[in-house]
């Protein structure tokens, strides 16, 4: 999933100053996954806010409300009656969320309500982890499962670098040396000798080094 | 002979050879290079250029090598992977090789985060191997990355480096051994002061016929103190230092402990030259200590430096 | 035991303090609250084995929010007590009210009634 982290109340009391009604929008996707940006955290985010201009003596005129993808226009065409009835709109969906609400309501100002952090999974209850970084060309398999370009500070595809230690990355303790644990989940695997190819340069033009990408399904197009 | 360097002549006249280090300065002080590089004159065989390691921003390795050139040195060419892509890797090796620089040595480099710009955005577009891989195919196919030829192909000795300490350590002679496959013909290591790991590491590299193909040698940085031991066995990641090295250091008077560090580096030297064949020279750091290498060379009985 | 404590106290009766929201605790506040706490029982006690911990965890939570809308923190609180301790329930009582009268009304039901 996408996950992605709220940003400071700070922030986003800023971003609305002087906007009396305001819209807080959440999404059914990845983001209520993470708990972050889901009908419960509207409903934190919309009382903060409330309680926010009740102390300074404002109407709290702050809605809610979720759509089931804030990534497919069909959900955004949902708040085509009342869109331009607020004077702003926090999207807390990922950042495809408030892109494509400007798009469709060019009229009324949207603002992100979390900032998107990488493409992960959960690893326990309320903790996430990075796995993916969207390069387009998919060779985990190769690795034991486990992503270099990701998971390494360095996107090393001959790792690991000399900074490895007690199978941590140089970068810092809580980060795991992730070509040290490639290393042994292919040695457990009987599959080590695989790692001793050296491993050419990358094409990096399936990722986001190669511009903005589309992607167009001519079967599925209408 | 591919590049033609001293560091090259020295090796394969069967000489043990001697590497020196130097950082450049945090601004354009050229006569910092100069007196730093006084130093090292006619002591060791080629001279490392940083190239902004730790990731603090420092003159460009380059210049600094031109610098040393002037002075009648032999740099080493230090390069990253962090702060240049494909694109700059290989324009900077040609115009390093114009400025008749004749040794490189290809590292990952350290991550910005530990810098003095940790904000900053990494490239990381080749890691080490793949640039060891590609500047021996602009060498020797005398092309670049993407197979169109070159108009003046750059004649240089191809370094890499390698760390024994750093972990899995059963992968660290493997992943030496892919860097050679690559291309290198030398490797320098990362500081030694774990004698019976580095026996180990190096008794494996001769058993997989790594030491035939490739110069392997060993890394030197003297201890200047108590503090400098400690701090380097607990916060430099990928760093090893027994407890008897600092223990030794402990054990003399606190104007001693710079001496002391210089006679264990001294007695190391000797150690591998006389106990490990494998190993056909040792690279000395002395980091910022640039004026005590000499008595580290003279002392290891290495001076004069030969001349071929 | 007829233990006395503060009329202006509304319990909220909950099966376990784990049970305890967030949202709960904010629409307290937006609804004109001036302090909340959570009664919930003694720290190793649960009989859901952590109920008590989470909701330490998101008063703690709430803490910083109200903190960052410039409330005072201080007006929600966490406090451990097991249920044969009427005594301590009522001190609590008193304690947290004095310290809530002490900082004065809740700005967020001051500018409401400004």
């Amino acid at each position: 999933m996408i996950v992605g982290d709220s940003k400071p109340l700070e922030e986003i009391l800023e971003m609305i100053q002087g906007k009396e009604k305001v819209l807080v929008l959440g999404c059914r996707g990845c983001v209520t996954v993470c708990n972050v940006g889901g009908e419960k955290e509207v409903g934190i985010l919309a009382t903060l806010l409330r309680i926010a201009r009740k102390k300074a003596g404002l109407a709290p005129s702050i809605e809610e409300r979720t759509l089931e993808r804030q990534c497919d226009p069909e959900y955004i065409e949902e708040l085509a009656e009342v869109a331009e009835g607020y004077d702003a709109i926090i999207s807390i969906a990922c950042g495809v969320g408030p892109q494509f609400m400007s798009e469709r309501f060019p009229k009324v100002p949207v603002y992100p309500g979390i900032n998107t952090t990488f493409i992960g999974g959960a690893l326990e209850h309320g903790v996430w982890g990075e796995r993916c970084q969207s390069c387009g060309n998919c060779l985990v398999h190769n690795f034991g499962g486990l992503c270099p370009i990701a998971r390494c500070s360095k996107s090393l595809m001959n790792g690991p670098c000399g900074g490895s230690a007690n199978k941590k990355c140089e970068i810092s303790p809580d980060v795991d040396c992730i070509w040290h644990l490639i290393v042994e989940k292919m040695d457990a695997m009987g599959r080590l000798k695989e790692l001793e190819r050296v491993w050419p340069v990358k094409n990096w033009i399936t990722s986001r080094d190669g511009g903005p990408r589309k992607r167009v399904r001519e079967d599925l197009k209408q | 002979m591919k590049s033609g360097s001293n560091l090259e002549k020295v090796l394969a006249a069967g000489h043990f050879a001697v590497t020196g280090e130097l950082g450049p300065p945090r601004g354009n002080n050229v006569e910092e290079v100069r007196h730093k590089a006084a130093f090292l004159k006619g002591i060791v065989d080629s001279v490392n250029i940083t190239d902004n390691q730790t990731a603090v921003v420092r003159m460009a390795s380059w210049a600094a090598c031109k610098l040393l050139i002037d002075e009648g040195l032999e740099p080493n060419y230090q390069m990253v992977c962090r702060d240049r892509n494909r694109i700059a890797l290989q324009s900077d090796i040609l115009g390093a090789s114009a400025l008749g620089i004749k040794n490189v040595l290809c590292l990952s480099g350290d991550h910005q985060r530990f810098g003095d710009h940790p904000e900053g955005k990494n490239v990381y577009d080749l890691d080490s191997i793949q640039l060891i891989d590609t500047f021996r195919k602009m060498r020797d196919e005398k092309t670049f990355l993407n197979g169109k030829e070159l108009d003046g192909a750059p004649g240089i000795f191809i370094g890499a480096a390698a760390n024994p300490f750093a972990d899995p350590f059963a992968w660290r002679v493997v992943r030496m051994g892919k860097k050679i496959a690559a291309g290198a013909d030398f490797i320098q290591t990362q500081c030694i002061y774990n004698m019976p790991k580095f026996r180990e590491f190096v008794k494996m590299a001769v058993d997989q016929g790594l030491t035939e193909k490739c110069a392997l040698l060993a890394g030197i940085t003297p201890l200047k103190s108590v503090g400098m031991a400690k701090y380097m066995a607990k916060f430099v990641p990928g760093m090893d230092v027994p407890e008897e090295h600092i223990k030794r250091l402990q054990g003399v008077d606190k104007k001693e402990q710079g001496n002391e560090g210089i006679k264990i580096a001294i007695e190391m030297i000797q150690e591998i030259r006389e106990t490990m064949p494998g190993v056909k020279g040792v690279h000395v750091m002395a980091i910022e200590w640039e004026h005590r290498a000499k008595e580290i060379v003279e002392g290891a009985g290495l001076l004069p430096r030969p001349v071929v | 035991m007829r233990l006395q404590y503060p009329t202006n106290i509304k319990i909220i009766q909950l099966p376990c303090s784990g049970r305890v929201d967030i949202l709960h605790i904010l629409k307290s506040f937006e609804d004109g609250a001036d302090g909340v706490y959570v009664a919930g029982c003694m720290e190793g006690d649960c009989h859901f084995l952590t109920g008590n911990l989470k909701a330490r965890r998101k008063v703690n939570y709430v803490k910083t929010v109200l903190a960052a809308l410039g409330v005072e923190p201080e007006r929600v609180e966490m406090f451990n007590m097991s249920s044969a301790e009427g005594p301590r329930f009522a001190q609590v009582a008193r304690e947290f009210t004095a310290k809530i009268k002490e900082l004065g009304p809740s700005p967020v039901k001051q500018a409401k009634a400004a």
